[in-house]
């Protein structure tokens, strides 16, 4: 009994790490916010009664962790495989680029035909994307960190260039008319290809939401991805072969388990759920393809990922913090009279990056330090 | 063709793009050779990007900017030694975190101190430069090559005075020695008294000094101003100089100046052969995947790049 009481007990500082993280990363923001010449309790409240006080901050929350559900799902997969997929941002450009193709071309097709096709383009342009970094892997073992950054930027001018060959026709009106436009965007895909807003649903059983609010049904997709990467990685063989490659890569291959299909079909899954991000900045939110609505969100999955500690609940959960701070630092930075950047929210990220890795490592090792001692 | 191509300024400006490569490179190198990996280079040059600018434009002098690009190149180098050294946290993940620090952390001090999103340099290094003596008709090859190193920002004559003492310093000093070994082998250099924890150290705080020097000749000397992101992913380029370079100062310097070259034939080209600039832009990214994949099997790193030293006990 009193070995299971004391088990119990390092699992839950185990668990609680990033906690322990996010509680320090506001601590340094508090700081942050003072030196700037602001009250830090005030700047969180704000932040954090505005983003979860009411039905239309949730749903602005949930609006931004969609994406970074997809993105960090991609990171945490892969990680599972011993694996760092940082190109979710290139991979994220294709996957949406092809939805969006998709959406714009076959605009005669009925939308229970065009919605899953739109959806399985966004995560085929994703899988093809991370599959050079994982083929690159399993053939020759250069470094993925290196590739997939490449492969980032690669992808950011080829869909610029792809969004100048497909650029909306109204886009050469507006030159015409001397209209400036620097960032090209595709014409609109078809009505068929949306995704409802979760307005229309509520709207259905009469919940009462505000119509303007963005959250729409890409959400449940991105829900449903992490249950099927859940399921994967810990009810199939191809998800005990992934982890055992990620734990021990030569123990794997000496038992049989082929490391380099694993890395290659790893970097495709993971690539597919970046590639989803399509889905909700595409089919449910612009409706068309333009770099800025994407950039960075890449980028926040890793820190999600890494906050979640690469386990699909956990993504689920940092993505919605990270949800949070991202719509209530954009308040904060209305209510503050751009006092306070949204970048406050950049730097808060990565703090909480840095205290999860110092804090699980410092956790661990105390851990395994007590253990012996027992 | 070549000949119109491939002239004096051609090379100048091959160098002049192999520069911040070369420097982030070198600092990979001195990382990496001590046994720790770091890809926090890009965010190191991004940061040292920015803060050059920014005290460039607030004390109107520009060494001042880039001792201060160099200063805080060695902060974020002890964040990632605190991290990767001190905790024995994965040094992908703290360069991963340190990555996203810097893009957050120069558009918010972009935003609080100058109000915009790019900040045009206000006072511009001086160029070093000496008399090209006259030379006959003849030589005119030899004059463009004296042309070539005649007119320069002075980061360029100290890039070649620092790898020349990196060089020298790695290979020819017992303190280069003591520094590879530590990356190799540490367990044998620990038993004869070499101190593993300062050794790495100093390592990772020189590639934090030298990314932020990097990142100081992006801002300052390339583009003139700095904007977000402007790095690019060329902390990342360096990187895969250094491997190419096979981790040694002499090569990382002949890979960076590779790339250089590339980067610069596919601007010359862009004009000459209509190709979209976007496809031009994604010239030093296929470099760079080109020239990791052919060092396969040839680049072999430090036998304990990435592993955290754990002194045994008992």
């Amino acid at each position: 009994m009193r070995f299971l009481k004391k088990f119990d007990y390092f699992a839950i500082l185990e668990k609680s790490t990033p906690l322990i993280a996010v509680i320090f990363a506001l601590l340094v923001g508090a700081i942050v916010i003072i030196l700037i010449g602001e009250n830090p309790i005030y700047v969180y409240k704000v932040l954090f009664s505005y983003a979860i006080g009411n039905r239309d901050g949730w749903g602005n929350v949930l609006f931004r962790a969609t994406p970074l559900i997809f993105t960090g799902l991609a990171v945490a997969f892969a990680f599972r495989c011993g694996l760092f997929n940082i190109g979710g941002e290139g991979q994220m450009y294709i996957g949406a680029f092809l939805a969006t193709w998709v959406g714009f071309t076959f605009t005669n097709f009925p939308a229970f035909i065009l919605i899953p096709l739109c959806i399985l383009a966004a995560a085929a342009g994703g899988a093809l994307w991370a599959s050079v970094p994982g083929i690159l892997k399993a053939k020759t073992g250069v470094h993925e960190v290196i590739i997939t950054i490449m492969m980032n930027w690669i992808a950011a001018s080829l869909s610029f260039y792809l969004a100048l060959v497909y650029k909306d026709p109204a886009t050469e009106a507006m030159k015409a008319a001397g209209v400036k436009q620097m960032i090209p965007h595709t014409r609109e895909i078809a009505q068929a290809a949306r995704l409802p807003r979760l307005y229309n649903l509520f709207k259905l059983i009469n919940i009462d939401f505000p119509a303007h609010n963005q959250v729409n049904v890409s959400l449940f997709i991105a829900i449903s991805v992490a249950i099927l990467a859940y399921y994967i990685l810990w009810k199939t063989n191809l998800g005990y072969e992934i982890r055992a490659v990620g734990y021990n890569p030569l123990a794997a291959e000496y038992g049989g388990i082929s490391v380099a299909k694993n890395i290659v079909l790893t970097m495709v899954i993971s690539g597919a759920f970046a590639g989803l991000v399509g889905t909700n900045e595409v089919m449910g939110y612009k409706y068309r393809w333009r770099q800025e609505i994407f950039s960075g969100l890449g980028f926040n999955g890793i820190a999600v990922a890494l906050l979640g500690k690469n386990h699909p609940l956990g993504v689920v959960l940092a993505a919605i913090l990270f949800g949070i701070l991202n719509y209530g630092g954009a308040i904060v930075n209305i209510f503050t009279k751009g006092k306070i950047p949204r970048e406050l929210i950049m730097v808060l990220q990565a703090v909480i990056v840095i205290f999860v890795v110092i804090s699980d490592e410092v956790v661990r090792r105390f851990i395994i330090k007590r253990r012996k001692m027992a | 063709m070549f000949g119109e191509v491939i002239n004096a300024d051609f090379i100048a400006s091959s160098i002049r793009i192999a520069i911040p490569l070369a420097l982030a490179g070198l600092g990979g190198a001195f990382s990496e050779r001590s046994g720790v990996i770091n890809i926090a280079l890009e965010g190191m040059m991004l940061t040292g990007a920015f803060t050059a600018v920014a005290i460039t434009n607030f004390t109107l002098n520009p060494w001042l900017g880039i001792l201060a690009a160099i200063i805080i190149g060695i902060f974020l180098g002890l964040i990632h030694a605190i991290t990767c050294i001190t905790f024995k946290a994965n040094q992908i993940v703290s360069g991963v975190a340190i990555n996203l620090f810097a893009s957050g952390i120069t558009i918010f001090f972009c935003w609080l101190l100058f109000n915009e999103t790019q900040i045009m340099v206000k006072r511009n290094l001086p160029i070093w430069g000496f008399p090209i003596p006259k030379i006959g008709e003849g030589s005119a090859f030899l004059r463009n090559i004296i042309v070539i190193f005649a007119h320069h920002s002075p980061l360029i004559y100290f890039t070649i005075i620092i790898f020349i003492l990196a060089h020298f310093f790695l290979f020819k000093t017992p303190f280069g020695l003591r520094l590879r070994a530590v990356g190799e082998y540490p367990q044998a250099a620990d038993t004869l008294g070499v101190n593993i924890i300062k050794m790495r150290y100093i390592a990772v705080l020189t590639s934090g000094a030298l990314a932020g020097l990097a990142g100081s000749f992006l801002s300052l000397e390339q583009a003139h101003f700095f904007v977000k992101e402007i790095s690019g992913g060329r902390g990342f380029i360096a990187l895969a100089a250094m491997i190419f370079g096979k981790w040694t100062p002499l090569g990382t310097a002949g890979a960076a100046l590779l790339f250089g070259f590339g980067e610069a034939l596919a601007i010359r080209l862009q004009g000459a052969l209509a190709i979209p600039v976007q496809f031009i832009n994604m010239v030093p990214y296929l470099l760079a995947i080109f020239v990791l994949v052919s060092a396969i099997g040839r680049a072999i790193p430090p036998a304990a790049d990435g592993v955290p030293y754990e002194k045994e006990v008992g």
